[in-house]
């Protein structure tokens, strides 16, 4: 893709000078982003640095304090409510436990085509099939989610957000609850959403090795946004040693980052015989 | 498991769900079919023995026919429209809630409405003008206005339907106020305490056809809105958040549901007054008996509400006959043992 052609378009999200807090408390300050599409971007930082907060607010589930953004191209509350929720999709960090079966589940992902009144089409079908099978969740379709396990619930999840087919999917720890090779099947699938669909995937990750192979990363810190730009770049500035106050190291194993603490962990001297 | 945790039955077990579709259809035909043999069995028992009411039925005269088709049908059917609105209205205020204890009174209707009442009376009693006035509005119409003005205060003290906490307790205060200044009013006139105590304890036995027939349009103008809305509260179920992600407008759909829960409520408690627990044990019976999506529980709900009201009236009927008992009473003692028993249950199970 040309640089000149990226430009072109506008970003899919942006936000400027945005400021969010709870009450009096604020979380985030003066953060400006533009974030494309066909990327799929981390955001990490360490516990209570407004990751989800962050996630929320782009989401237009928060208002912020001052700032703004816009999707693409078009301030965010300037969209009519469908027509936003077929442009953005959001994975709650803990998506509450219910009744319905899971295709139901995943049904709702298709509320914004419809509205109230309208059938299912065949569209809608096909839409939370192709959901269904990516997320490999097909097979439990007429389980219900009550009687899933956390990870076979949050793959139902996933295919709801999927179904809605929205260029924009804002995903908050979509890996928690996940085995480290069904982590890697979710950040294989947010990778071919981001190239093969040119969706523009911003996932909050805990998991910084899995973090650190996204296309680009949103650090923050406890004192704010610490940085936004590729993988690389992060490395070379050394931010996420800044976010987690210098208590994480990053090796390179074969092209493959992965953290480890920076001071290794105690371990039990040979001659220590106690139990 | 918390009894705040929304959605999911509070009772609830695991149960396999493959079967679900088949024993849906099972389960509203038996509902249907338990209301049919109520409606002949409320025709066949009243005052007169069963066999008398039997001769009616096969040799119809002018006086039996009126007993039989004035007075016991228009009664049973206005029964179970009263128990399927509050059936459908406690559905609605639990997936509203996102609280399985939630209950059609929740919003002060009921204190609202008998305030209402008594306030129609005395003003009866004080001045003829006022008579005339009350006499055209009615001890139902009374009950109506007291249960909108009471919803109005609670939605107002909350300031607005987004905070369900605050609505809750608003909800409470409403009821807690409007019920001390009934009291206050009751003391100063103690010989409406007869005539309130009718309307208190809920009774089947004025309902007339013109009731009826208002009850089951309010049925009908409240079940449309709420089947149509229900996937709102499927999506509810989700989390707030979630739902509204989805592009639902969250105070559309819970003002029009809490609009939908005041008029059923309402228009129930002005025709049969106070009837507990009908609201809060219908829609566990479905829960209990299937796993399902609000669409499904919201008929089955009032299905089942309509049955438990025309079985509780006729129950009132028999026990004591020929005298009657308050059907609210009847209710609150059935459903009570029922929630008891599925408290019970709970605890055993672990």
């Amino acid at each position: 893709m040309g640089e000149a052609e990226e430009i072109s378009q506008p970003p899919a999200l942006s936000c400027r000078d945005l400021s969010v807090g709870y009450g009096s408390r604020i979380v985030l300050e003066g953060i400006s982003l533009d974030i494309r599409a066909g990327f799929w971007t981390a955001v990490v930082g360490p516990n209570g640095s407004g990751k989800s907060t962050l996630l929320r607010t782009i989401a237009g589930l928060r208002e912020p304090h001052s700032g703004s953004i816009s999707l693409q191209g078009r301030y965010l509350s300037a969209w009519p409510r469908r027509e936003r929720a077929r442009r953005l999709a959001w994975l709650a960090q803990t998506p509450g436990a219910t009744d319905l079966t899971a295709s139901e589940v995943v049904a709702l992902g298709r509320f914004a085509h419809g509205g109230w009144l309208a059938h299912r089409q065949a569209v809608d079908d096909a839409a939370m099939y192709r959901a269904m099978v990516a997320t490999g969740s097909l097979s439990w379709a007429r389980r219900r989610l009550s009687t899933l396990s956390g990870g076979e619930r949050q793959r139902v999840h996933l295919a709801r957000v999927l179904a809605v087919e929205a260029p924009v999917l804002l995903l908050d720890e979509p890996t928690t609850h996940l085995d480290p090779p069904h982590q890697e099947d979710i950040a294989r699938l947010l990778r071919e959403q981001a190239y093969g669909g040119g969706v523009c995937v911003v996932s909050a990750i805990h998991d910084l090795s899995l973090a650190l192979t996204a296309d680009r990363v949103i650090v923050l810190g406890q004192q704010g946004l610490i940085g936004h730009g590729t993988v690389r770049e992060a490395l070379d500035g050394d931010w996420l040693s800044a976010a987690f106050q210098t208590r994480v190291d990053i090796v390179d194993h074969d092209g493959v980052h992965l953290w480890r603490p920076a001071v290794p962990p105690a371990r039990r001297s040979e001659g220590d015989q106690r139990v | 498991m918390s009894v705040l945790r929304p959605a999911v039955s509070i009772f609830g077990t695991g149960r396999s769900d493959a079967e679900m579709p088949h024993r849906l259809g099972t389960w509203v035909t038996c509902c249907l079919a338990i209301t049919l043999l109520l409606t002949c069995g409320s025709l066949i028992i009243g005052t007169s023995s069963v066999e008398t009411s039997l001769g009616w039925l096969l040799s119809p005269d002018a006086q039996s026919s009126v007993v039989l088709w004035q007075i016991r049908l228009p009664r049973t059917v206005g029964a179970w429209f009263a128990g399927a609105l509050l059936g459908l209205s406690g559905a609605i205020a639990q997936g509203v809630f996102r609280n399985p204890l939630a209950e059609p009174y929740l919003l002060g209707t009921a204190s609202g409405a008998a305030l209402g009442v008594t306030l129609s009376l005395i003003a009866a009693d004080a001045s003829i003008g006022a008579l005339a006035w009350t006499g055209k509005l009615g001890i139902t119409g009374a009950a109506c206005v007291g249960a909108c003005a009471a919803i109005a205060l609670t939605i107002g003290l909350s300031r607005g339907v987004l905070q369900t906490a605050s609505l809750l307790l608003s909800g409470i205060v409403v009821a807690f106020l409007l019920g001390a200044v009934t009291s206050l009013l009751l003391l100063t006139k103690p010989d409406l305490w007869r005539e309130m105590q009718v309307f208190l304890l809920g009774s089947t036995g004025f309902v007339s056809w013109s009731s009826a027939t208002l009850l089951a349009a309010a049925f009908f103008v409240c079940a449309v809105p709420a089947v149509l809305l229900a996937r709102g509260l499927d999506a509810l179920t989700l989390g707030e958040e979630t739902a509204q992600s989805l592009g639902l407008s969250l105070p559309m759909l819970r003002l029009t549901l809490l609009g939908v829960v005041s008029l059923g409520t309402a228009t129930a408690v002005g025709q049969v007054g106070i009837v507990g627990f009908v609201g809060l044990v219908a829609p566990h019976l479905v829960r209990e008996t299937l796993s399902v999506n609000h669409r499904q529980l919201l008929i089955g709900a009032a299905l089942c509400g309509g049955a438990l009201l025309q079985a509780a009236d006729l129950l009132c009927r028999w026990i004591v006959r020929p005298a009657e008992l308050p059907v609210g009473a009847v209710t609150a003692f059935v459903g009570g043992s029922y929630l008891t028993y599925l408290l019970w249950r709970r605890s055993r199970d672990g």
